[in-house]
């Protein structure tokens, strides 16, 4: 099922948003393969009749009332930013469009 | 490089070719705070003025649901006849994009919270039936702008910088299936169909749809196939399409374009486009090294929602009537053909009519001034009708003043104009500009035996009988009266006066 | 005694007698810090002014005739993934060195409205991943019996501070075991309460549907003290649960197994565990039995795949949760030459700004929810979660609370697991179960291991919003182990 390939490590890496060196990959491609191999035994137990749990507790339906809180001062909003212009985060350029 | 037709003529197209529509309308739902925070809305604010940790997405902060923005949803579900889901949950998509702080937006993936329901749109005297696939809620993104290269836009731009004030807007996802069938009218029902669901949410007073502020924002998915086939062809998503006129023009634009590049034994591309509104043309997106993969889950930190059905059952029964039933008891009661009530439908005008209505004028005065002078003016200065700072209640009274004889038409014609330029009301305006129609008989007389004095000639006609020649003397006593006299009284007068029995 | 050697209650009720004063006790603390944490490293930020500031305000307080709280006054080390507005907060990791928050965490507000002075920021693995807390960008933290061994993880600043004296209390998170763990291998108290009793709003995440913030202390009365100090619903974390916190002092105070049915999870033992670590729960078995308990085995077969289940969905999550430090709105930023793009400003930011385990749970995550592996790995794991709380459900018709070791060896040498991540992963075997199903369960001290001479812990498992029980059962352990030993476990500790 498993084996991943140091191709699949680099498409991941750039999903993730992390530049990863060759060495890196080579690394992790292993590791990754190790780790893969280990946790796919989930499917063994996982039969169709099982509904999964996306959460710890069967809660649902909390809500909040639709009503202005007060937030942050765009001084404290800005405060850590790395780069500000005009009363925004300046950000590098950006390529392409999604969603 | 193929040098390809860049586009097929409308109607050439559509003889080889049928189109297969599909549209994606987002709307920013208009409750007091956003979808996960206690931010405000407000359109238009200084930049980051409207943030807090949870839209900012500060490390540890967790969303809280709008349970109004629910609601909302779930009353647009059951107004647009879908099914109400007992049990769903937000979803992640993830994908990295500097105006999208946490770097996945909360959405919802395959379990949206109405789904299955449909919307009659009338074109050309004909009921399409668009089918609705899903609604489900989501929140918006912060806006960019891009700073250094030619023009501002995102290519080319050196640097951007980002206000997150409409992040985490709550934002509704209306999808529909694909409508085929349309044939040549697809680029109308396209519009009627967005034209049609602006209305609905209007009448919900869920969100205030405004186009150009963003508040009701379009992709539209057009594929040719050609005649007789039976399998739909590649589709194109086209982007940024931002007002009615627009998502007409953009269906009947990528009908040429695709046609175009079929014909020449060319292939669609699934793509998206972008609109652009100078030219009516869509451009191809950057295209993607990979298919995206937006690796959804359940987001953790919200619960799933788990309407319950009396609720529901009781938000249906207190839904308001809806566009189409109201604009047909409108229609009756005012008594209007179906060209002029698309007239006032085109022209934004049904909601203001209404309320003038209201406030007391009858339909067709209260029709004639909003269609007529004050539409002109809306055209010549380029705004909404509704943005006209003109209210229903001022033009329901100069209907009554000019319905009891205060003010002629002309008259009162200078009263929208004194409405427009903000002087007041109409009462005050007449009152300023001392408008009021000349009732003072004697006053009236006087004037007539100055213009009698001064035009003998006219004068000596009518007395030999040439009745018609009074029309000249009737318009300079409108002239000296500077337009405030009674035209018809002012004519029975003279011709009193001339010795011409009325 | 020394202040610092004293318990938290003990020290609450000695200023509200007014025999010494919060300056006093924060003082000392702050002494113990300065002398021993250079060896320790269980801080990463020590916030002596700010500190005799908050105790000042009690003392003012005290003085003003004002009812205050049990633990008013009393030292706390605060895990540095809960935000703090006037500390820095860093997850541990270089992408936010540096970063102050415009805001305070629930648990951080709770504790300076129940009066606890923070006396800093406690090291941790990097956004809590690791067992052993040498995920640090900071440098590791020694385990207070033996320098040169982990003192657990993630929360292993905390459970360090504790067990050396620096803070009477400390708070942690659970995501698989965070808080259990180390509490075991440095002799300590550690509780992970059910998810959803305790906020987590402005903890820093993880696993988003895992993380559960909890208390260390040296005794089990003083972990429930701080426990009902920071617990309890929140609106700001839709996940919290609407209802009382159980009632865990009282329960802490009872200590009483008399009639308890106690069962013994059979898959939590044999091969792969540490003797000392087996002869020391076998002893503990024995204990409980002779206080009254009725103990039993009970099978509980799908926790063996509680481990893999977890290294799937808690890596999921993160990658998702951790996307948000790209180097856009705060944090490290990296190579913004002017030429690079957004995308590859973040990634190489992202690359810099996080450590091997961090990058290799956000791949591993990102694997597991791409399209086309999600069904067999990351829905396959949730559906592990359903059978693991069935199981739970199930051994809770017949018991009250069920108990293991709390981890299959004691504490390890630093460095010795370090790239090696399938064995790491091993310190969570037995705790995980409770942090998918959403548990509470505990970790007390039960003895040393005979190969090593270090400490191993017990882990008492109870239903969700079943807190009380853990307490119950560990407060008594505690009490008859204490009686057997002539005190506390810590004090056999080397001092440092």
């Amino acid at each position: 099922m498993s084996a991943i390939t140091r191709d699949e490590v680099a498409h991941l890496a750039r999903l993730s948003r992390l530049a990863l060196a060759d060495d890196e990959l080579e690394h992790y491609a292993t590791q990754l393969d190790d780790i893969i191999g280990a946790v796919a035994r989930v499917a063994e137990v996982a039969t169709d009749d099982i509904p999964p749990s996306s959460h710890a507790l069967p809660l649902t339906n909390v809500y909040r009332p639709d009503e202005v809180r007060p937030g942050l001062t765009p001084e404290q909003a800005l405060a850590a930013a790395p780069a500000v212009e005009d009363g925004r985060f300046r950000v590098p350029r950006i390529l392409g469009e999604e969603a | 490089m193929t040098t390809t037709r860049s586009v097929m003529p409308f109607d050439e197209a559509l003889e080889r070719f049928e189109p297969v529509l599909g549209l994606e309308t987002h709307v920013e739902l208009g409750t007091e705070s956003k979808m996960f925070c206690g931010c405000p809305t407000a359109f238009g604010a200084p930049p980051n003025t409207q943030v807090c940790p949870v839209c900012l997405a500060l490390p540890g902060a967790l969303p809280v649901a709008n349970d109004q923005a629910i609601e909302s949803t779930i009353r647009i579900g059951l107004a647009l006849n879908c099914t109400i889901a007992e049990w769903c949950r937000f979803a992640r998509k993830n994908y990295f994009y500097p105006d999208m702080p946490k770097n996945y937006q909360i959405s919802q993936y395959d379990e949206p919270l109405c789904t299955d329901g449909h919307l009659d749109v009338e074109v050309d005297g004909r009921t399409v039936r668009v089918e609705i696939e899903r609604v489900h809620l989501e929140e918006d993104t912060g806006k960019s702008t891009h700073v250094g290269g030619a023009t501002g836009r995102i290519h080319g731009a050196d640097y951007s910088i980002v206000d997150y004030n409409r992040a985490g807007i709550p934002l509704v996802e209306i999808v529909t299936r694909p409508i085929a069938g349309t044939d040549r009218l697809a680029p109308e029902v396209a519009r009627a169909y967005v034209t049609e669901l602006r209305e609905l949410m209007r009448s919900l007073g869920v969100s205030d749809v405004r186009m150009e502020q963003g508040s009701l924002r379009c992709d539209v998915n057009v594929s040719l196939m050609p005649r007789g086939a039976a399998e739909w062809g590649t589709r194109t998503e086209t982007k940024n399409v931002n007002s009615l006129r627009s998502v007409e023009r953009a269906v009947r634009g990528e009908i040429e374009r695709q046609a175009a590049v079929l014909a020449d034994g060319g292939r669609i591309v699934q793509e998206t486009r972008h609109f652009h509104e100078d030219t009516g043309a869509t451009t191809s997106g950057r295209s993607k090294e990979e298919a995206q993969d937006y690796r959804y889950f359940p987001e953790p930190d919200l619960l799933p929602i788990a309407p319950a059905p009396e609720w529901v059952e009781e938000l249906r029964a207190r839904l308001p009537e809806l566009p189409t039933a109201r604009r047909r008891r409108l229609q009756a009661e005012w008594g209007v053909s179906d060209l002029d009530m698309a007239a006032m439908r085109n022209a934004d005008a049904v909601d203001l009519v209404e309320a003038t209505v209201a406030a007391g004028a009858p339909a067709a005065d209260a029709r004639k001034w909003w269609m007529g002078e004050l539409a002109r003016r809306a055209n010549e200065s380029g705004t909404a009708l509704a943005d006209l700072p003109i209210e229903p209640g001022q033009i329901a009274r100069v209907v009554e003043l000019v319905a009891s004889g205060a003010l002629t038409d002309k008259l009162a014609r200078q009263v929208l104009e004194g409405l427009l330029a903000g002087e007041g009301s109409p009462d005050e305006i007449v009152e300023a500009r001392g408008l009021r129609v000349v009732s003072d008989e004697g006053e009236l007389i006087a004037i007539i035996d100055q213009v009698l004095a001064a035009n003998t000639d006219a004068a000596d006609k009518v007395r030999a009988g040439k009745v018609a020649a009074a029309g000249a003397l009737v318009g300079g006593v409108m002239k000296a009266s500077r337009g405030k006299a009674d035209a018809a009284r002012a004519r029975e007068l003279i011709l009193q006066r001339l010795g011409v029995a009325g | 005694m020394s202040l610092t050697h004293r318990n938290a209650a003990e020290l609450g009720a000695l200023m509200a007698a007014g025999e010494v004063s919060a300056v006093e006790v924060a003082q000392a603390h702050l002494d113990r810090v300065a002398e021993v944490d250079s060896r320790v490293h269980a801080f990463l930020h020590v916030a002596a002014e700010s500190a005799l500031e908050q105790a000042r305000a009690v003392d003012a307080r005290r003085a003003a005739g004002e009812k205050l709280g049990p633990l008013a006054g009393v030292p706390i080390a605060h895990k540095d993934v809960f935000t703090t507005r006037d500390m820095p907060t860093t997850a541990g990791s270089k992408i936010l060195e540096g970063y102050r928050p415009p805001y305070d965490a629930t648990v951080t507000t709770r504790l300076r409205e129940a009066g606890l002075v923070i006396l800093g920021k406690t090291n941790l693995d990097e956004f809590a991943m690791g067992s052993s807390t040498e995920n640090s960008a900071y440098g590791p933290t020694r385990n207070p019996w033996d320098l040169d061994r982990v003192p657990g993880g993630s929360s292993g600043g905390s459970s360090a501070a504790v067990a050396s004296y620096q803070a009477p209390l400390s708070t942690g998170t659970d995501t698989g075991g965070s808080i259990r763990q180390p509490a075991a291998v440095t002799g300590i108290v550690g509780m992970k309460p059910t998810y959803g009793g305790s906020s987590r709003y402005g903890l820093i995440a993880f696993a988003s549907s895992l993380d559960t913030p909890g208390p260390f202390a040296r005794t089990v009365l003083d972990a429930a003290l701080l426990h009902e100090a920071f617990s309890g619903h929140d609106v700001m974390d839709t996940t919290s649960i609407h209802a009382e916190v159980p009632p865990v002092v009282e329960a802490a105070r009872q200590a009483d197994v008399a009639g308890l049915r106690v069962g013994v999870v059979r898959e939590f033992g044999g091969e792969g565990y540490q003797p000392g670590v087996t002869a020391r729960f076998q002893e503990a078995v024995e204990l409980l039995e002779s206080l009254g308990a009725k103990v039993t085995e009970v099978s509980c077969p799908s926790f063996t795949y509680a481990l893999p289940a977890y290294y799937l969905i808690a890596p999921s999550e993160c990658s998702s949760n951790l996307a948000r430090f790209d180097g856009m709105r705060y944090g490290l930023r990296v190579a913004d030459d002017g030429t690079r793009s957004a995308e590859e400003v973040m990634a190489l930011t992202r690359a810099a700004g996080f450590g091997a385990e961090v990058k290799r749970r956000i791949m591993l995550g990102t694997y597991a929810l791409s399209s086309g592996y999600y069904d067999a790995y990351y829905g396959s794991a949730q559906k592990v979660r359903t059978l693991i709380a069935r199981d739970f459900e199930a051994a809770f018709h017949q018991v009250d609370v069920l108990i293991s070791p709390t981890t299959p060896t004691t504490a390890f040498p630093i460095g010795e697991r370090a790239d090696d991540p399938m064995a790491m992963y091993l310190a969570d075997l037995c705790t995980i179960p409770a942090n998918l199903a959403g548990n509470a369960a505990i970790s007390v001290p039960c003895g040393r291991a005979d190969e090593d001479g270090l400490p191993v812990g017990l882990q008492i498992m109870a239903p969700v919003l079943g807190d009380d029980r853990c307490y119950r059962v560990g407060a008594a352990v505690e009490k008859a182990f204490e009686d057997r030993w002539g005190g506390p476990l810590l004090k056999e500790a080397p001092s440092l």
